[in-house]
């Protein structure tokens, strides 16, 4: 029940948020978001330390295909689902008072939680599809109808670059669905005995199917060149929401669908595709050292972490798999925060160029304290959030293959190359014509920035917080029972 | 008591809260009775440890931290004679400089920040030593180079000091890579990074193992990083650009010794590889003396400390490679009290000078900075290694231990420290001595306040006396030093069997050796610059090959930037350009295109005729029979 009460909630509060009064419109949209954390905080402080799916409903949906409206919640995607409420408030808290139907966009965003609690919660194959599809929507209209100048062009791009993949992901579904037993199933555990019945060389077609469609939605390299320019060019909200959270879509598809249906898919190319994400972590990051404008540098950024991320997940052992699952959380934290600073930073100053910042720090102290945190969260320094979950994940693809760990760990080299780039180059030097007027940050600003410090330290400091309760989960998927 | 001693970190900690989060709602002299109240109650405890650490280990259990299978790190702190040293320099030198800094930096309007750092400084540096498993001591580690990162920075407006701080950030990162892969290896080789587990199964494999080899190799990787060795040395005199009282206490007195702990920590998997030991010891031979030769040339008083800093490192490593542990820890120690002291003074003399810091501006402040004077002199005396002052014996051991691992380690050290006596009274002869050649009317140099000079006395003495510690047999002393450390490093001595102590008689003679030649390079400077008053040249005038290259810093940056920091930048860019928005995007944009065409030849198909598809039909099922028949 409670899932349900999660989806139904949201979905809910996201059609009446479209008829509140528009003066009410943005408390009642944060109030309803809040309560979502809430009881999702409850749901993660009363969760037990087991392998087992919790508060799992099943009920026939369309039974002639054996299609069902089946959920529940395990050690993985609590967290997910954690992260998923926990950033959505101050997305919503972060939209500022001029922005055009403000009713329309918190609506949006509330039913793009939904949608994303459903595909952290589904257990039935359709039914995960079906929320995978319906993500697409709000943030398609979020990004046609409130961002930047080239929105149309870019949009369509990213939309159709992302169905391609999510259409290769439904053939492979239906594939292995019409493997099951006869009244076939699209029960996650049905689906995952009908991937194994597969010989090797079927698991690996169908593994580069699946592959295409999560390796947009994160993105791996090659696969990523949707994504400097949505980024880009969506709204800040858009573009948090796509970074902080929708990326991780993809992610999990890999964790939860894709290395369990197709296990000998996974051995057979786990090389191949580890140094796909290897390569985008050097590749990306590279890129990034000569980016000039910061929405693109950290959009960048992004592929650079989440290649590590996802090459920790191929490496496929316990280092790799739980690292991958702390830098999730980690990276949704942490990229939400910079993209909210350079929101800040663009509205003061009318630009993103850091060739025409500088000296804020002088001017902002409060921000420019905000902003190292995150960035020291971001280039995984100790007891900040990123450094558990990169030396897991260097470790883990270190285990996997040795060089491959070495080339992967140019990471907290190449990291902190560009971040600090930016950092001196937008808060410290002498304050230029743009900055000079810059004020420090309002109560609002100070309200969604402080709760990401708050948990790039606690990550840092106590990561066993969150690594427990993944472990039985990640415990169970490398035994693969 | 020792259960205490846990808390020794937490109050510069706390220290560092309370300032930062108040900054500038404190008056100034609060923030400073705060930062070195906090450091003043540590330095007691870090005492109570030291007096009662003698011959035990003890482990202190926090909290747990990070546990994933064998990869797991908690929050443990290890008391053993070596971290208990290193627990009294970082607490004691620290707070010298803490108070010596409430007089250097009154005037500076971000003091409290200042201080706010300095406390954070020293609880990542209290954890880099107190860590019971090396990936506790990353954090330490790490936590230094951030401090470090803030304070050369520190006068963020300008962009020189902000590109030092940057490069030093990023070299560590360097080293840091392999002292982090060094780690992983650590894990899956021992299934823990406790230093317990790993010493302790590491005991029992055989010298020359490969895999150790890898190991100690790549944590090498990182103490060059952090001590500044070859190739990864030129952050250390780029961060000159921090406040003095930094320089002294990171780059001088504390930070950049991690290296040097870190290896000696590891005593047991170095004396395991004789491989790694040779590179650190050929590593810091060549440190040494490349360092000191740039060293001679250099006219900034804070260059010329910072390359010394370099070279004195590179002897601690030369130790560490011929199997001295516990000598190199104790030049660690010595070298915390001149080099600190140099610093400090240095600092006297640009607090006294307004700023200025060139030796060819000075000259004559003797009698101008007479406690300014006379400590430096102390030090020098100290570094330069003539005896009784403390450089004497900590270099001395070092040496004596390079001459029985080989001649040529002796021979480029005594060189080295040739040129150490040389360059150091170069310096104290060009600013003290003579007469002044700066402008008179608009500087007036002064001694420094009471808050600057105590320490810098306190500093001499010790600089002085602090020696007789390790007074060798040899001398008829008890080399109490190596004693205390002796439980530390027995398992690493057990298995290098070179340790003989049977040539007393050449051991003097070897002494007597280095402080002669000392002795001459003191006598050369003093002809030159004393007697002959010569004052280097100024900018731009043409110099003899060897000096210019020195001089230049035999153009390392330049070949650096051209080498990599600029392919780099060209990289990135046709990366993001080219191979990204037209390679990449374009086969993209292509598929799309190629839709759009197929789709347009298509359209031609759909005709709305019916005649033509009733023709298509009929010559689709004749071909499909014709090809079922076939």
């Amino acid at each position: 029940m409670p899932i349900i009460a999660l989806l139904i909630f949201t979905f809910g509060t996201a059609v009446i948020g479209l008829f509140i009064p528009i003066r009410y419109g943005n408390r009642f949209a944060f109030l309803s978001s809040l309560i979502v954390f809430a009881y999702s905080l409850y749901l993660f402080i009363t969760f037990p330390i087991t392998a087992e799916y919790q508060y799992v409903l099943d009920c026939a949906w369309i039974p002639s295909l054996g299609i069902h409206f089946k959920v529940g919640i395990d050690g993985i995607s609590i967290l997910l689902v954690m992260l998923t409420t926990f950033l959505t408030p101050l997305i919503i808290f972060s939209i500022r008072k001029n922005e055009p139907r403000p009713r329309a966009f918190y609506s949006l965003l509330l039913f793009m939680e939904m949608a994303l609690i459903g595909v952290f919660v589904s257990m039935d194959g359709f039914l995960f599809y079906i929320f995978w599809e319906i993500a697409l929507i709000p943030i398609y209209f979020i990004c046609l109808l409130w961002g930047g100048k080239d929105r149309v062009r870019i949009t369509l791009k990213f939309f159709i670059y992302t169905m391609t993949g999510s259409l290769f992901m439904l053939v492979g579904l239906i594939y292995l669905y019409l493997h099951t037993p006869v009244q076939h199933s699209f029960d996650m555990q049905a689906l995952y005995a009908a991937g194994r019945s597969l010989s090797a060389h079927a698991q690996c077609i169908l593994f580069w199917f699946f592959f295409l469609a999560f390796g947009i939605k994160m993105p791996i390299f090659p696969l990523h060149t949707w994504q400097p320019d949505t980024y880009t060019d969506a709204p800040t909200q858009g573009t948090m929401m796509l970074s902080g959270i929708m990326l991780k879509m993809g992610i999990y598809g890999v964790i939860r669908w894709m290395i369990p249906m197709l296990p000998l898919g996974l051995a057979q190319n786990a090389n191949y595709v580890l140094w796909l994400s290897v390569a985008g972590v050097v590749y990306a990051g590279i890129i990034a050292f000569t980016q000039r404008d910061m929405k693109r540098l950290i959009a960048y950024s992004s592929i650079s972490h989440v290649g590590l991320i996802a090459a920790g997940i191929f490496a496929f052992n316990q280092q790799g798999l739980q690292g991958g699952i702390i830098q999730m959380l980690s990276h949704g934290v942490n990229v939400v925060g910079l993209f909210f600073i350079v929101d800040i930073i663009q509205s003061r100053t009318g630009t993103r160029d850091i060739g025409s910042l500088g000296g804020i720090r002088l001017k902002a102290p409060f921000l420019a304290t905000v902003f190292a945190i995150i960035m020291l969260g971001a280039v995984a320094l100790p007891l900040t959030d990123g450094f558990p979950g990169e030396f897991l994940l260097i470790s883990g693809v270190f285990k996997f293959q040795n060089i491959a760990g070495a080339v992967a760990g140019l990471t907290i080299i190449i990291g902190a190359v560009y971040m600090l780039r930016t950092y001196q180059r937008s808060m410290l030097n002498e304050p230029s014509l743009e900055t000079d007027k810059f004020t420090d940050l309002t109560w609002v600003e100070k309200s969604v920035l402080i709760p990401i410090v708050i948990m790039v330290i606690l990550i840092g400091i106590y990561p066993n917080l969150f690594l427990k309760v993944s472990e039985p989960a990640i415990l169970k998927l490398l035994s693969g029972v | 008591m020792l259960q205490y001693a846990a808390l020794i970190p937490f109050f510069p900690l706390a220290g560092f809260i309370i300032l930062g989060l108040l900054n500038k709602k404190l008056p100034k002299n609060i923030a400073a009775v705060i930062a070195c109240g906090m450091l003043l109650i540590s330095f007691g405890l870090a005492l109570g440890v030291f007096m009662n650490i003698s011959g035990k280990t003890e482990e202190v259990q926090l909290a747990p931290w990070i546990n994933v299978g064998s990869f797991s790190a908690s929050f443990t702190f290890l008391l053993d004679p070596l971290s208990s040293i290193f627990l009294m320099i970082i607490t004691g030198v620290g707070f010298l400089i803490h108070v010596y800094s409430i007089g250097y930096m009154h005037d500076d309007e971000k003091h409290n920040i200042f201080f706010a750092y300095l406390n954070l400084f020293i609880f990542f540096m209290l954890v880099l030593v107190l860590a019971s498993s090396y990936l506790l001591m990353f954090v330490g580690w790490e936590g230094v180079g951030l401090c470090s990162y803030l304070l050369i920075g520190f006068w963020f407006k300008t962009k020189a000091y902000n590109d030092a701080a940057k490069k030093a950030f990023i070299m560590n990162r360097i080293g840091d890579l392999g002292f982090l892969l060094g780690i992983i290896l650590l894990f899956i080789t021992f299934g823990s990074s406790d230093y317990h587990t790993v010493f302790t199964k590491a005991n029992g494999l055989m010298s020359g193992d490969t895999m150790i080899t890898t190991i100690t190799l790549l944590l090498f990787v990182g103490a060059m990083g952090k001590s500044a060795q070859i190739p990864l040395y030129t952050w250390l005199p780029d961060a000159m650009a921090g406040p003095t009282p930094v320089s002294a206490l990171i780059h001088a007195a504390t930070m950049v010794t991690a290296g040097i702990y870190m290896v000696a920590r590891s005593g047991i998997l170095y004396a395991l590889s004789p491989v790694s030991m040779l590179v650190v010891a050929v590593v810091g031979i060549v440190t040494a003396v490349f360092a000191a030769t740039i060293a001679l040339t250099q006219n900034d008083i804070k260059k010329v400390l910072a390359y010394s800093t370099v070279s004195q490192l590179g002897y601690m490593f030369l130790g560490l490679g011929v199997g001295a542990f516990s000598a190199s820890v104790f030049h660690v120690m010595t070298h915390a009290f001149f080099k600190a002291l140099l610093f400090l003074g240095a600092g006297s003399v640009i607090h006294g000078l307004s700023g200025e810091q060139d030796i060819r501006h000075m000259g004559g402040l003797r009698k101008k900075m007479p406690i300014t004077h006379i400590t430096f002199l102390l030090a020098t005396l100290a570094i330069a290694g003539i005896p009784p002052f403390s450089g004497f014996f900590s270099k001395d051991e070092i040496l004596g231990h390079a001459f029985s691992a080989g001649m040529v380690f002796w021979v480029l050290g005594v060189i080295g420290s040739m040129m150490t006596s040389f360059y150091m009274f170069r310096l104290l002869f060009l600013a003290f001595y003579g007469t002044y050649r700066g402008d008179e009317h608009k500087v007036h140099a002064h001694e420094s306040p009471k808050v600057m000079t105590i320490p810098l006395i306190i500093l001499a003495i010790l600089s002085t006396i602090g020696g007789f510690v390790g007074v060798p047999e040899s001398l008829g002393g008890s080399a109490n030093f190596d004693k205390f450390l002796e439980p530390v490093f027995h398992d690493a001595y057990a298995k290098m069997l070179l340790m003989e102590h049977s040539q007393i008689l050449s051991e003097v003679a070897l002494m007597g050796i280095t402080v002669a030649a000392a002795a001459i390079s003191i006598f050369f400077a003093w002809n030159m610059y004393v007697k002959k008053k010569t004052v280097p040249v100024s900018e731009g005038t043409r110099l003899p090959f060897l000096q210019n290259m020195s001089y230049h810093k035999y153009y390392v940056d330049e070949i650096y930037s051209a080498l990599i920091t600029k392919p780099l930048d060209k990289i990135s860019g046709f990366l993001g350009n080219v191979v990204d928005n037209k390679f990449i995007d374009g086969i993209v944009n292509a598929s799309g295109k190629l839709t759009n065409w197929v789709s347009g030849l298509m359209r031609f198909v759909q005709t709305g005729n019916v005649d033509f598809y009733l023709l298509a039909m009929v010559v689709g099922i004749a071909l499909i029979i014709f090809f079922k028949l076939m």
